[in-house]
């Protein structure tokens, strides 16, 4: 059951990808990495991982992709023009892409071989909001408080590139 | 049908998506694209995290990916308010028109 699952996100992922790369138009991009955003969210709920699942559904599912199309209607952004320049890129790019990812999948083949290592759902159930609560709050504390900081200079920067000028 | 999915297969997975990222980030030429094709990369990334945190069966991995969500969502706020400045001055989207910084 969990492989059927599996294979179907791993198959939405992966078409989602593939549309967010061959689309025009900024929206069609947009909705297609929403795509990609659920089925990782599925495959984390696959992993034993809860609260990544969720806050990877409300944070970018919700907040960032809600900015992203925001942004993009507000530009009113058309359709993009490309410029065909590089001829090599056009020929040579998607093959070798291609052998990137042929190669990195044979590495990761014989690092993980599949009689040693695979993945049964429900077998680890540790990515619970308490547990990952009590690690984020004695073991990673100053990362925590770190990072607070760093989103409240987030918000600061963002208020004061896009605000207005006033005389 | 198989029974249960090799560890591989969530790692290739990440690292097609991976891929997927890179290619969008050089191939499109819309400001606002390659910006969601860097967000691609870290989903990407944070797949193969939490895959490691079931391989090792020890929660860290969590917490890194939901510092990347964190870090990817203030670079969000920042970095689509750069693109609205660019706008404003600019008034194009175009990743080739914003070369003022060129030699």
């Amino acid at each position: 059951m969990d492989s059927i699952l599996f294979i179907i996100a791993a198959i939405a992922a992966v078409g989602c990808g593939l549309n967010l790369v061959l689309q025009k138009h900024p929206i069609s991009s947009a909705l297609s990495l929403i795509g990609v955003m659920s089925s990782l969210a599925l495959l984390y709920l696959l992993l034993g991982a809860e609260f990544i699942a969720m806050a990877q559904m409300i944070v970018y599912g919700g907040a960032v992709m809600v900015l992203f199309i925001f942004v993009i209607m507000l530009l009113n952004a058309g359709t993009e023009k490309r410029s065909d320049k590089s001829l090599f890129a056009q020929i040579a790019g998607f093959p070798l892409l291609a052998v990137l990812v042929v190669l990195l999948s044979f590495l990761i083949r014989q690092t993980f071989p599949s009689a040693t290592s695979e993945v049964r759902f429900g077998y680890w159930v540790g990515g619970t909001a308490e547990a990952i609560g009590m690690r984020l709050f004695t073991r990673f504390l100053l990362p925590f408080e770190v990072i607070s900081v760093l989103i409240l200079i987030a918000i600061l920067g963002a208020v004061v590139l896009a605000r207005k000028e006033i005389d | 049908m198989i029974d249960h999915i090799p560890l591989s297969w969530y790692l290739i997975l990440s690292a097609i998506l991976f891929g997927l990222g890179v290619a969008g980030f050089i191939y499109r030429k819309s400001i606002i694209t390659v910006f969601m094709s860097i967000e691609l990369m870290l989903n990407a990334v944070n797949l193969s995290f939490v895959t490691f945190s079931y391989e090792n069966k020890n929660i860290d991995g969590h917490i890194y990916a939901f510092f990347v969500m964190v870090v990817a969502a203030a670079e969000a706020a920042v970095g689509l308010a750069i693109i609205l400045t660019i706008f404003k001055n600019r008034g194009t989207l175009q990743i080739d028109e914003v070369d003022s910084m060129k030699l």
